[in-house]
């Protein structure tokens, strides 16, 4: 099958807008009759299954948690971006949209990235109308910050728990949905298959994850919102429970699976620190705003502090390496993530870490505190402050910007950053693969869409920071609602979907006897030893650096990891019960399927491009030396593979991706 | 360093529960609570057993999934962390730590530390938002000036993460707190004031339907809550479920 990508013709600016004078509707009587399935409730899920309630269809919706507010978009911390220029520092539809698609590293779809930029700004409008509560300054009006890989400061934040925030809002519109009727929420529920009528998604079949129960639940569409699929590193900031389960499941049904190697390693995360480890965690983008990161100019001093003889604060100014500011004059701390973790990497595998494992470099606020309190001081009137007067009164601005994180540090690490530098390292974050989808978001499989981080379509190869969020609820709130009642505009005469077809019990048997296998294979080895060694092979071989030799090592070692798993997978416990080792069972599975689709992909693509950074293709000379050098000429295409039966028989799939409106060169933060 | 754990265990929501205690070997200090029970599964996995099963997700204090009633105290005896940001450096070698769920009538045992917190969704459904439709015509985010103060103290209200620890602290099993946060945030906002009055009323019946109990000022919730909701929000909701009342 040919990849259509079902952009609209017409200027970029025009596109969507003529697009949606065009598409067809659904009358609201009509759409009474007619039910959707929406699998995730984080800002994507959340909110489409919000907006789509209020339009009127019937809304089916299933999270893993106890509750939607808990899915895991709750953790973003930085903030949001929209084109508003309210700082009026030339912000604009085409800057953020430019930004985008050049912080991807020219390898997203230009046409939905033009679209993202330009309902971002009704993103914010609507979330302060459902009164989420973004920082404002001493006038009442919304505040912004800068974040990586950009000249302008727009994006919104509320504290550091911005995703938070924007989360409740679409849960406090899903609850007055719920509360009408119009959207029945399953929780503890997981989705485990899809269900496909004469070749539409018409269905899915869920596990109740308290009673264990098998149910099946009908639809005239299905939507998958379920997030990324980080947590195949098993370390990752992801939740514990995050998994690629219902987009793998739809993969192995005929949705193709997008750039499964693109894979942002987010650079300011808490070094891990021993074997025992469950999880990774963030600390927000937004510190680079005022944090410096660095590393000890001289070997002898970083032997020192790892000993423990020295402390940071020892190390005088021309004793240490600002390495970004260094490399990087023109965006200093503020380059995109992909280009601040390599070059973390870079100065750790040249011996320079700070830390016991050699895997940390330093973020410190000391000059942000200071400058903000010689500003304060001035503020206040305070003629010849003391050092300690305005380290005082600079400690109080930085906590009032990033409190939470410098808590939730404290409590990790035992020490005190306002006192010490952090110490922080990459670790997966998100992933910009995702399933294929055209500009309706719609998968291969017609009537099942796919939206938010599970789909592929907006970063290209690296996400900018504060744009997962845009996307989630762009997604949600203002685009998938239009493209899909131009699909269901073909069902208002269809009437209700019975469960008791063929397909539906065919899908119900396929996922009972999974369930059944797990039960009562009665292995040696418990779920989690092959999650972790998944993990160290991502780690090692998929990971911010990669080669041909590697990755040539890791598809044999997953596929070899895999035929252990289903022999020697060890699950206690029943089927009809809450049995989280069986639930996570069938997430590990599939994870070790897309393992190797990822490692084959990442092997496809023969070029550098934003977090996929491959050691055979970097520059070799000039001013750009060691940086990532892409291949226009033979990559410029999304990987869409097709799944037949084992992911090394996959079938690639290329969408060409043109450039209209931008013109592509290599990305310079110099 | 080595610990007894004395942990609640209860097949299902309708079984008896019992304690029973484990031993674990080995753990540092630098583990977080939770890891140390990944080392206890672990380790019954892998005898056979049935691991104990606790709800927990984001492991970074801000989904709310994560409960356990530990030594006496809800998220255990640090303070302002959930149990998934308490660090095994708060306990010493030979310690017996008790471990149970959170305990109220409106949260039943669904499995050993795993609660049914679905109370608190109703009570969000009652009137825990602001009626308005999507619509990308919204009027500009900056139309309505609030001033720093009233947005800074919603925001402050609107940290809670639902976790409930408020009410297995409290010896009422009360709700106020988690309620009083909401109707706070939006109290506090111009976006809210349209429908205050019906939002605190519903709110309140809702929590008083579910069988949470009373609010008798001790103030062991704002202690016990990892976000450090104020008291105040319980204040300001009986302040405004009072007017709203008069109004009625």
């Amino acid at each position: 099958m040919a990849l259509d990508s079902k952009v609209p013709e017409g200027p970029i600016k025009d596109k969507w807008t003529t697009y949606k004078d065009k598409i067809n509707l659904v009358n609201p009587a009509n759409k009474r009759h007619i039910d959707v399935i929406v699998v995730g409730t984080g800002l994507a899920g959340g909110s489409a299954s919000a907006t789509l309630a209020e339009l009127g269809y019937n809304v089916k919706a299933f999270a893993y948690q106890d509750s939607p507010r808990r899915a895991h978009s709750i953790a973003a911390q930085g903030g949001i971006n929209a084109a508003k220029n309210y700082q009026g520092d030339g912000d604009s539809n085409y800057r953020l949209f430019y930004d985008t698609v050049k912080g991807g590293d020219y390898r997203s779809r230009e046409a939905n990235v033009y679209r993202l930029a330009e309902v971002s700004a009704n993103i914010i409008d609507q979330c302060v109308a459902q009164g989420v509560p973004f920082a404002r300054d001493y006038g009442g009006l919304l505040d912004n910050r800068s974040f990586g890989g950009v000249l302008v400061s727009r994006t919104f934040y509320a504290k550091g728990q911005t995703g938070q925030q924007l989360l409740l809002g679409a849960y406090s519109a899903m609850n007055r949905q719920i509360a009408r009727g119009k959207i029945e929420m399953f929780n503890r529920h997981e989705m485990l298959d899809v269900v496909i009528v004469d070749g539409k998604a018409r269905g899915i079949i869920a596990r109740d994850l308290v009673t264990g129960e098998i149910e099946r639940h009908s639809a005239h569409a299905v939507v998958i919102a379920s997030g990324g699929y980080g947590n195949i590193y098993f370390l990752s900031t992801n939740a514990m429970g995050s998994n690629a389960t219902a987009a793998w499941k739809i993969h192995k049904k005929g949705a193709y699976f997008a750039n499964p190697c693109y894979t942002q390693i987010h650079p300011t995360c808490i070094p891990r620190s021993g074997d025992y480890q469950s999880k990774l965690t963030l600390m927000s983008e937004s510190l680079r705003n005022d944090g410096r990161i660095w590393v000890p100019k001289n070997l002898e001093d970083v032997k020192a502090i790892r000993e423990g003889r020295k402390k940071p604060t020892d190390l005088s100014e021309d004793e240490r390496d600002y390495y970004l500011e260094r490399r990087y004059p023109a965006f200093g701390n503020l380059v995109p993530r992909d280009v601040a973790s390599r070059a973390a990497k870079e100065r750790c595998d040249a011996g320079y870490g700070v830390n016991a494992t050699g895997e940390a470099v330093y973020l410190d606020f000391a000059s942000a505190i200071t400058r903000y309190g010689i500003e304060q001081a001035k503020i206040h009137n305070i003629s010849n402050p003391s050092d300690a007067k305005i380290y005082e009164l600079g400690q109080k601005i930085v906590e009032e910007k990033y409190g939470n994180l410098f808590q939730m540090y404290e409590k990790i690490v035992d020490e005190n950053p306002y006192k010490t530098p952090m110490m922080i390292y990459p670790a997966v974050h998100y992933t910009m693969g995702g399933v294929w989808v055209d500009y309706n978001l719609m998968t291969t499989i017609p009537g099942c869409y796919c939206i938010g981080e599970a789909n592929f379509s907006d970063h290209g190869a690296n996400r900018l920071g504060a744009s997962a969020l845009m996307q989630g609820l762009a997604d949600g709130y203002f685009v998938l609602p239009y493209t899909i009642g131009d699909y269901l505009a073909n069902d208002i005469r269809t009437g209700k979907i019975s469960t008791d077809l063929p397909e539906f019990e065919a899908a119900e048997k396929e996922v009972s006897d999974r369930i059944n296998f797990f039960i009562n294979n009665k292995g040696t080895k418990s779920v989690d030893y092959f999650h972790k060694k998944l993990g160290n092979i991502m780690w090692n071989k998929c990971g911010m650096s990669r080669n041909a030799k590697n990755l040539e090592e890791a598809i044999k070692e997953i596929a070899e990891l895999r035929a252990e798993f289903w022999k020697e997978v060890s699950v206690p416990g029943g089927d009809k019960e809450f049995n989280e080792e069986l639930a996570k069972a069938g997430r590990v599975a599939d994870f070790l399927e897309l393992g190797e689709l990822f490692a084959k992909d990442a092997l496809n693509r023969n070029e550098s491009c934003g977090g996929h950074f491959r050691e055979e293709s970097a520059e070799e000379s000039g001013p750009q030396k060691g940086e990532a050098k892409r291949d226009d000429k033979n990559y410029a295409y999304v990987a869409a593979w097709e799944y037949k039966g084992e992911p090394a028989n996959a079938v690639l799939h290329k969408e060409e991706l043109k450039f209209n409106d931008i013109e592509l060169k290599q990305r310079s933060y110099k | 360093m080595n610990l007894t754990l004395k942990i609640w265990r209860q097949k299902d929501s309708k079984s008896k529960g019992q304690m029973v205690d484990y031993k674990v070997t080995d753990i540092s200090e630098h583990m977080s609570f939770l890891e140390m029970m990944d080392v206890l599964n672990e380790q019954l996995v892998n005898t056979g057993e049935e691991p104990v099963a606790f709800d927990h997700d984001c492991r970074e204090g801000i989904c709310g999934m994560c409960s356990m009633y530990i030594n006496g105290e809800a998220h255990g005896p640090d303070r302002g962390v959930t149990t998934c940001q308490l660090h095994m450096r708060m306990f010493k070698d030979g310690d017996t730590i008790t471990i149970e769920p959170f305990r109220a009538k409106a949260f039943p045992v669904i499995k050993d530390l795993v609660v049914d917190r679905s109370s608190f969704e109703r009570i969000q459904q009652a009137g825990g938002f602001i009626s308005v439709n999507t619509s990308g015509n919204t009027q500009d985010a900056n139309a309505i000036p609030i001033s720093k103060h009233a947005a800074d103290e919603a925001m402050d209200a609107a940290a809670c993460i639902g976790c409930g620890a408020c009410v297995a602290t409290c010896k009422n099993s009360s709700a106020m707190l988690f309620v009083g946060a909401k109707v706070s945030q939006y109290a506090l906002l111009p976006q809210g004031q349209v429908e205050a009055a019906d939002r605190v009323l519903n709110m309140v019946a809702q929590m008083d339907a579910e069988g949470f109990g009373n609010c008798t000022n001790t103030g062991a919730c704002e202690i016990e809550c990892p976000k450090g909701i104020s008291l105040e929000n319980i204040a300001r909701m009986n302040r405004e479920y009072l007017s709203a009342s008069l109004k009625g």
